[in-house]
């Protein structure tokens, strides 16, 4: 019998163990321990050297042990406007541009979770097509398409609708055309799923009381799709706050974003403390919205139970 | 040359660096070697005539910026036998870094056929040339579309001058065909200095924000800032003028010539002085495999093969028996091979501190930003 081969009692451990253990191990080893590291990295001093930071618990003598933690990052961070400017302009773009997401992304879903059954497959698969090129490539394509004698130029002109090519690559409106582009995908998916979900009795139920559609949109469908459009709003938001590739690219000298930033301090200015911190830094502006939400989530639970 | 080489270039080696630090995980084993240098930066057969006549299989990446390269060497075990870094201030750092091994001499019995002045040029960074192998050499200066270029400044105006770039009456006139600035601090703002006619060592806090401010005056002038975009863009006359490396612009023009499309690009050195940089060779203190990278080194000083790599990377070998061997049309080429009077306005950069470096990259950030 299985049974008899199973674990010794005392390692014998409930399922539950193990269905929550798992995720909170990988958060562990993928997240709280990298993290760890960046954490530790910030609180030491840049040195020319190879790692270029100067470890902060030494052992200088025999048995004597110094450990010099070093704030100086975080003081910098403060002091220079430099950090605080970039940490604006990156709330910014990510801010506007899960807004237009939301505005675009919104009707997509609606529209796909209102589509008859053997349309939204095809409908869903569209949505997920582009991911089978890859991100990079993707981006160079918008360049090719937004360049002075790009595809849109081309057309406008051959149109005769402008006599002089229209400069948008290089600039901010650039830049939030490729966020747009790359990250309404991952605000559309949650929202749908949340959607085809709505128990679509109340519906019918507001229409026999009489009740406009715009108004059932209003009280019942939106409403009830918050989580939705919560979820979906930070995975536009926290990845566009980081955000690296997209302003690099498709972005003007003006764009200052908080992945820039890092990029300079980690390669050119060889500073990995200061990098370091930066991040950390960004990782508790990260956690505010996201601890929002938990709590919202949780109210909502509750108000439901 | 495919556009799609040079369009992709950066952005696919940092999405293809996970896929490299992983074959590196691979051990090496004797007959391996493993290079690391720039992009477009040898002949197309090198490698291959290499591995056929040793028998040494070779792994061939490429990086487009010192800086990718200086931070996988300082976050240690690269896996890298041979990396071209350039020798002022990446090399010189490295050193003090105790990055390098000394090259053994013995193994490179054709050291002789490098030019002195270079190795001379050398010598203060790295004492009795122990570390660095010069390769190729280049200067930083100013390519722009002749034509239209032309037709906004008029004939009599003259183009080798950093005034292209950094005077704001003209680079007003420019702005509307486009004028780019290299994104690159130290090399940005020492032209700026030497547009201005002011010391070009003195990296101290009030010389750099001159420098800045001058960078600031045209600054809503500049399409962008960018080291290696301006290529594609002078070629395809995206760009009126640029801010860049010798070959990479002479790189354009030849793409230009290519297409065919009446862009006409020209490189010059400006006539206020220009950076001249060296790239070396060097092996990593943790090379796993130092004796194939002696061999390379050595065949890289046989004039016959680094002549031909001259004339595709459009670039001077440090090699002074190998300009006979380099076609006419790049060695009488004065962006390439400059003339003697040339020379002497060439500026060598000088080191800057820690501190200094990022008193410039931060400053940098901020003109360029516009804060």
């Amino acid at each position: 019998m299985m049974s008899r081969l199973s674990w010794p009692t005392a390692l014998r451990v409930p399922g539950r163990v193990w269905v929550i253990g798992a995720p909170w191990f990988w958060l562990a080893l993928f997240f709280i321990l990298p993290f760890l590291f960046v954490l530790k990295i910030s609180l030491s001093e840049a040195v020319l050297a190879q790692p270029p930071y100067l470890d902060w618990v030494r052992e200088v003598e025999d048995g004597m042990v110094l450990i010099q933690l070093n704030f100086g990052n975080y003081l910098m961070l403060w002091e220079d406007s430099l950090y605080l400017a970039a940490l604006w302009g990156s709330f910014k773009v990510a801010a506007i541009s899960t807004l237009i997401c939301l505005l675009i992304g919104y009707p997509m879903a609606y529209a796909i979770a209102l589509a008859p059954n053997h349309w939204r497959m095809p409908l869903l698969m569209l949505i997920i097509l582009p991911f089978w090129t890859s991100f990079l490539i993707r981006v160079y394509a918008w360049m090719g398409i937004l360049k002075d004698n790009g595809l849109i130029n081309q057309v406008l002109m051959g149109m005769g609708l402008i006599s002089e090519p229209l400069q948008i690559l290089h600039t901010p409106v650039a830049v939030y055309i490729g966020v747009v582009y790359s990250y309404l995908p991952f605000l559309v998916l949650p929202l749908y799923a949340t959607l085809i979900r709505l128990d679509n009795t109340l519906l019918e139920a507001a229409a026999d009381l009489g009740c406009r559609p715009w108004k059932q949109f209003l009280t019942i469908t939106l409403p009830q799709s918050v989580p939705g459009i919560l979820a979906g709003s930070m995975l536009v938001f926290i990845p566009v706050m980081g955000e690296f590739v997209i302003p690099d690219l498709l972005g003007g000298p003006d764009t200052l974003m908080i992945g820039k930033l890092m990029w300079t301090e980690f390669f050119s200015n060889k500073d990995w403390p200061l990098a370091s911190a930066l991040a950390s830094v960004l990782l508790v502006v990260l956690i505010i919205p996201f601890v929002l939400m938990r709590h919202y989530e949780q109210k909502t639970a509750d108000n439901l139970g | 040359m495919t556009t799609l080489s040079t369009l992709s270039r950066r952005w696919l080696l940092t999405a293809l660096l996970p896929a490299t630090l992983l074959s590196q995980t691979v051990q090496a084993n004797d007959t391996r070697l493993h290079i690391y240098n720039w992009s477009d930066y040898i002949a197309e057969d090198t490698i291959a005539n290499f591995q056929k006549e040793t028998g040494i299989r070779v792994t061939y990446d490429v990086y487009d910026s010192n800086e990718v390269l200086e931070a996988k060497m300082l976050a240690g075990r690269s896996g890298y036998d041979l990396m071209f870094p350039t020798a002022r201030p990446f090399a010189d750092r490295a050193i003090q870094a105790k990055l390098y091994q000394p090259l053994n001499k013995e193994q490179l019995p054709l050291w002789g056929n490098l030019e002195p002045g270079i190795l001379k040029s050398l010598a203060d960074i790295d004492p009795g040339n122990q570390f660095l192998m010069p390769y190729m050499w280049g200067t930083t200066g100013i390519a722009y579309n002749v034509d239209k270029v032309r037709a906004i400044l008029g004939d009599d105006m003259p183009l080798d001058t950093w005034r292209l770039v950094f005077d704001p009456e003209i680079t007003r006139q420019l702005a509307s065909c486009g004028v780019a600035l290299m994104d690159d601090p130290i090399e940005v703002f020492v032209a700026a200095m030497a547009y201005k006619g002011t010391d070009t060592s003195d990296y101290s806090r009030n010389a750099i924000t001159d420098a800045a401010a001058t960078v600031s005056a045209v600054r809503s002038h500049i399409r962008y800032f960018h080291s290696s975009q301006t290529i594609n863009d002078m070629a395809n006359g995206d760009l009126c003028v640029a801010h860049g490396y010798s070959g990479d612009m002479l790189q354009a023009q030849a793409r230009a010539n290519e297409a065919d499309r009446g862009v006409n690009v020209e490189y010059v050195i400006p006539r206020e002085g220009a950076v001249i940089w060296t790239d070396v060779a060097v092996i990593p203190a943790d090379a796993p495999n130092v004796q194939a990278a002696h061999r390379f080194l050595n065949y890289l000083l046989q004039p016959d093969v680094i002549a031909p790599i001259s004339n595709y990377v459009a670039y001077a070998n440090a090699n002074a028996k190998a300009t006979p061997l380099v076609d006419a049309e790049v060695r009488d080429n004065p962006g390439i091979y400059p003339s003697d009077a040339t020379r002497e306005r060439l500026l060598v950069l000088k080191t800057p501190t820690n501190a200094e470096a990022r008193n410039m990259s931060r400053t940098w950030t901020r003109v360029k930003t516009g804060r």
